[in-house]
């Protein structure tokens, strides 16, 4: 008899789900692969900035050990270091891989690869593709998908929409639920193991810098049948996007990389144009505020001051929520070679030619550092161990999770240019793990009774059914709307309790009046209605899970800010006392005299926090709430410390 | 004047692949920086046509909603393009919107252009590596000849110039100028040079170069400004030398 091939269900054709079914593909494989729309038009294609990989081309003297710290320092240490270490070991041959499949990364004058500034880091370590890197790696990984879907390993089910997984009575994931979307047909699909590659949520805020197909439902759906999802409320807001009706269109932080710099005049209501502004009338603020890292400091930092210099001293441009992103300084031949793409957007929309004018911009939602919770296994010196069956496997056995749906890599808050590195670093990654779990199996989908798979398609067309007739009142695109209104008005960059608080209340009062949705389109041909419908149902459940691990985790932490429980670090303090404050400990008390005045103190603070907040929130379904809960997270590579970027 | 205050949209529709088209009006308030997108988004919000009939909402295809994906091409006041980049307040109105008429309608304004990505796995648009293991760094590729390169990466399968090329029609299989530049993209990388053969054998077959016309309106419509009408030149120059080759070799 033939050898069993392992067959697989891939959900999503983005950079994570067309690494994954490549890999897999290579190991003789055969891969289901889903997605909403063609997977060449997947979400991200919107990439502009770059990659990063620590390969050190130009002598500053970077490492996969510097990136690494990097990247947990950028997290406030809160994400699991083992993985991370592996990934940035990792990042240097994804990267020539990339530049293998044929990916045209800017290069040097002698052919090799080029590299840029990013935030978080004082290293170039981020190779990029003009301004569009996103849609060249994602163009890449499309291609070697496609010559194995001309050979025959790969069936694309585009069109389709992943509704749940199918779990045996064991509680095994055997399968998924899909939709076509264009006959409506719901029908069951088995496969050894599904993996989730469904990118992120940011659609849960209504008005974000990301797709329209970022909308967090699959993953959802998913905590819907037990699985736990982890760190929700790590939300990253990127600092600088254009204002828009349908989208928030990011203004790549690439731009602070090629030397943009970000300013308001520091009188208020200075309605002079900028450009007639002196030097000495214009407030540069993250570069006075932080001299070493400058405009360049990461997301969470930067997006904090601009809240701070619009709100709290109201120097907003025009006495609007926006501050000045200005490239001008630079020559237009410069600028046209480095950042083309992304100004060409910037014209595009406003009408106004940043290589001229200074660009008006603010802060978006941008980005999920939590998702599915995910496993790994640590080969014992510090990196991943490749063939485990439990990398990225959710907490259901069966189902995996890839991308920037899972939670593990960015820790509380993520570096420009390391999600693109995640998302085809899981994909790959997991790849040989899988192959053994299906190895592994005692019995396969072939084994389990027909009836498990019949039952899970027969209650879907149910409940798609039902969700069909629906007649009230309420119409699903505007409770939409109305849900991120309350997510952006309340669990954002500055969060207080009583607005959490109240944030809950309004959300299960929306939750109230999608009892009463309409079902605006009842035909059977390429209809989204009932899709839409599920869909608003899950992200109800979303922002649940958001608000609720929000309001619970009481501290400060990289994206999630609560002025409340600000540790107040001292303005001389230096990040190495801690090292030393936790070297000291072992031998006793620590005396205030010991360190600069108020800084032992500082440091006990510091330590208690991290006790009881430097651990991963995971929200369990339960009774139609999530359930908080806390786990461990592995810091035992590298001592975390308060973060600084001066 | 207050007809500043609204916009007027007129939309072609049809419910599925092979019934009528029809039409349908829409007014909507004016908002700031509105484009296409937005517009129909209102429409989902309250989809009451201008004589205040209530209808099902407009289906269409989007998804980056900043030209990059390629999604939402559709014709706009007799243009092709891309909806997300319309902006309303350079439009006149009313704004016509039709879904392309070179691919089989889906929906309203959804079609279906699986054609193009078929046509991509005709011409091997892809560059056959040996595995994805570490092996250490990809070739050496001057600067200029990268540039050249990302020019014609960028194009998204759009479909813009294959609705606007004369040669291509729903009952022909002339693959039409966005995959004759990729046939270009992966022969000029150096690893993809290595199947440039079969890569023009295809090309000049059926449906290949041999059915375009030059009448260069491709070049005209393309969104990214992919120099179409120099790719065939180079994909015609390649193909006459393949022809010789053929000729004194086989
Ligand atoms: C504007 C913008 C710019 C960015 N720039 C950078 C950058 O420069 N560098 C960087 O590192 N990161 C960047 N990011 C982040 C990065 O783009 C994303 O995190 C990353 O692309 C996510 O990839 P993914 O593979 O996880 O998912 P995606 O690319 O989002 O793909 C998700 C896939 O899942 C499918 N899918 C989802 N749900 C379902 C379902 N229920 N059923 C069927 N299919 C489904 C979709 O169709 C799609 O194919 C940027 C993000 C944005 C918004
Ligand atoms: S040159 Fe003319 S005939 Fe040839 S592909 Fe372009 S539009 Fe079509
Ligand atoms: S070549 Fe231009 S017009 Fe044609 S599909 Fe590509 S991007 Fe669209
Ligand atoms: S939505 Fe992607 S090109 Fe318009």
């Amino acid at each position: 008899m033939p050898k069993r091939k392992p067959q697989f269900i891939v959900i999503g054709g983005g950079l994570a789900g067309l690494a994954a079914t490549m890999k897999l593909c290579e190991d003789k494989a055969r891969v289901t692969l889903v997605s909403y729309q063609p997977v060449k038009r997947s979400h991200s294609v919107c990439a502009q900035g770059g990659i990063n990989a620590a390969i050190d081309t130009k002598g500053e003297g970077d490492s996969p050990e510097t990136h690494f710290y990097d990247t947990v320092k950028g997290g406030d240490f809160l994400a699991h270091q083992p993985l991370v270490r592996d990934m940035c070991h990792q990042a240097p041959a994804i990267v020539h891989l990339m530049d293998r499949l044929g990916v045209a990364f800017n290069r040097t004058p002698e052919g090799h690869l080029e590299f840029r500034r990013f935030g978080g880091t004082l290293f170039s370590r981020t190779a990029f593709a003009g301004a569009t890197t996103g849609q060249q790696l994602l163009y890449a990984l499309d291609e070697q998908v496609r010559r194995y879907e001309h050979d025959g390993q790969v069936q694309k089910l585009e069109w389709h929409e992943y509704l749940s997984a199918i779990l045996d009575s064991q509680g095994v994931c055997r399968g998924a639920v899909l939709h076509d979307l264009h006959t409506g047909e719901i029908f069951s699909a088995k496969g050894d193991a599904v993996i989730l590659a469904t990118g992120g949520p940011a659609q849960v805020y209504g008005k974000t810098t990301g797709s329209t197909v970022c909308n967090g439902v699959a993953t959802t759906a998913a905590y819907l049948q037990g699985a736990k999802y982890a760190n929700g409320e790590f939300i990253q807001v990127h600092p600088t996007a254009i204002p828009g009706q349908d989208k928030l269109r990011l203004m790549s932080e690439s731009a602070r990389g090629e030397g943009g710099r970000i300013w308001v005049p520091r009188k208020k209501n200075d309605d002079r144009d900028p450009l007639t502004i002196p030097e000495s009338e214009r407030y540069y603020f993250l570069e006075e505020n932080h001299p070493r890292f400058g405009n360049l400091v990461p997301r969470d930092v930067a997006s904090r001051e601009i809240h701070d210099v619009v709100y709290n001293k109201e120097l907003g441009v025009e006495g609007q929520p926006m501050v000045y992103l200005d490239l001008t300084h630079q020559s237009e031949e410069f600028l046209e070679h480095r950042l083309g793409g992304i100004l060409d957007i910037y014209a595009k929309f406003t009408g106004d030619n940043p290589k001229k004018v200074p660009m008006k911009i603010f802060p978006a939602v941008h980005y999920s550092m939590g998702g599915i919770w995910t496993d790994y296994e640590s080969n014992g010196s510090g990196l991943i161990d490749h063939q485990s069956p439990r990398n990225q496997m959710t907490s259901i056995q069966g189902l995996y999770a890839a991308g920037e749906c899972d939670y593990q890599f960015h820790g509380a808050n993520r570096l420009g240019a390391n999600s693109l590195l995640s998302c085809i670093y899981t994909g790959l990654m997991m790849g040989p793990g899988l192959i053994q779990y299906s190895r592994n199996l005692n019995s396969h989908f072939e084994d389990v009774p027909s009836s498990v798979f019949d039952q899970a398609r027969d209650q879907w067309q149910g409940r798609m059914q039902s969700f069909k007739q629906m007649k009230g009142p309420e119409n699903p695109y505007v409770l939409h709307q109305e849900l991120g209104d309350i997510l952006l008005a309340n669990v954002l960059i500055v969060r207080e309790n009583s607005k959490l608080e109240k944030a809950l209340t309004q959300i299960s009062d929306l939750e109230i009046r999608f009892k009463n949705v309409q079902c605006l389109d009842t035909t059977h041909w390429s209809n989204p209605a009932p899709s839409m419908i599920q869909q608003l149902f899950c992200q109800i459940q979303l922002a649940k899970i958001i608000t609720q691990g929000a309001l619970v985790r009481n501290e400060f932490r990289g994206a999630h800010y609560k002025p409340e429980y600000d540790l107040n670090q001292p303005k001389d303090f230096d990040p190495h006392e801690y090292v030393e404050y936790i070297e000291k400990k072992q031998y006793g008390e620590v005396l205030e005299s010991e360190f600069p005045s108020g800084h032992t103190a500082y440091m006990k603070r510091y330590e208690e926090c991290n006790e009881q907040w430097l651990k991963t929130t995971i929200a369990k379904h339960n009774n139609n709430q999530p359930e908080i809960s806390f786990e461990e997270v592995n810091t035992s590579l590298v001592q975390p410390r308060p973060r600084k970027y001066d | 004047m207050p007809e500043d205050k609204t916009i007027r949209l007129k939309i072609k529709r049809q419910d599925q692949p092979d019934s009528k088209a029809y039409w349908e009006e829409f007014d909507l308030p004016h908002k700031p920086r509105a484009n296409v997108i937005s517009c129909l988004m209102d429409i989902q919000m309250n989809p009451v046509t201008r004589q205040e009939k209530t209808v099902t909402p407009v289906v269409w295809e989007s998804n980056c909603l900043e030209e990059v994906c390629g999604s939402c091409t559709m014709i706009i006041n007799g243009k092709v393009r891309q909806a997300c980049t319309a902006l309303i307040d350079a439009l006149p109105q009313p704004i016509v919107l039709e879904p392309l008429t070179k691919f089989p309608i889906v929906r309203d304004l959804q079609v279906d252009r699986t054609r193009m990505f078929e046509n991509l796995k005709k011409v091997k648009a892809w560059i056959h590596i040996d595995g994805t293991y570490n092996i250490g760094e990809g070739p050496v590729i001057p600067e200029k000849q990268r540039a050249k390169a990302y020019l014609l990466s960028e194009c998204m399968t759009c479909g813009c110039c294959l609705e606007a090329c004369p040669q291509f029609t729903k009952n022909n299989n002339f693959v039409g100028a966005s995959t004759i530049s990729q046939v270009r993209l992966f022969n000029m990388h150096p690893t993809g040079a290595m199947e440039s053969e079969e890569r023009l054998e295809t090309i000049m077959g059926d449906g290949g170069i041999a059915d375009c016309g030059n009448a260069q309106v491709c070049v005209e419509v393309c969104p990214k400004k992919i120099p179409l009408t120099e790719s065939i030149a180079e994909i015609g120059r390649e193909t006459t030398l393949q022809l010789l080759k053929n000729l004194f070799l086989k």
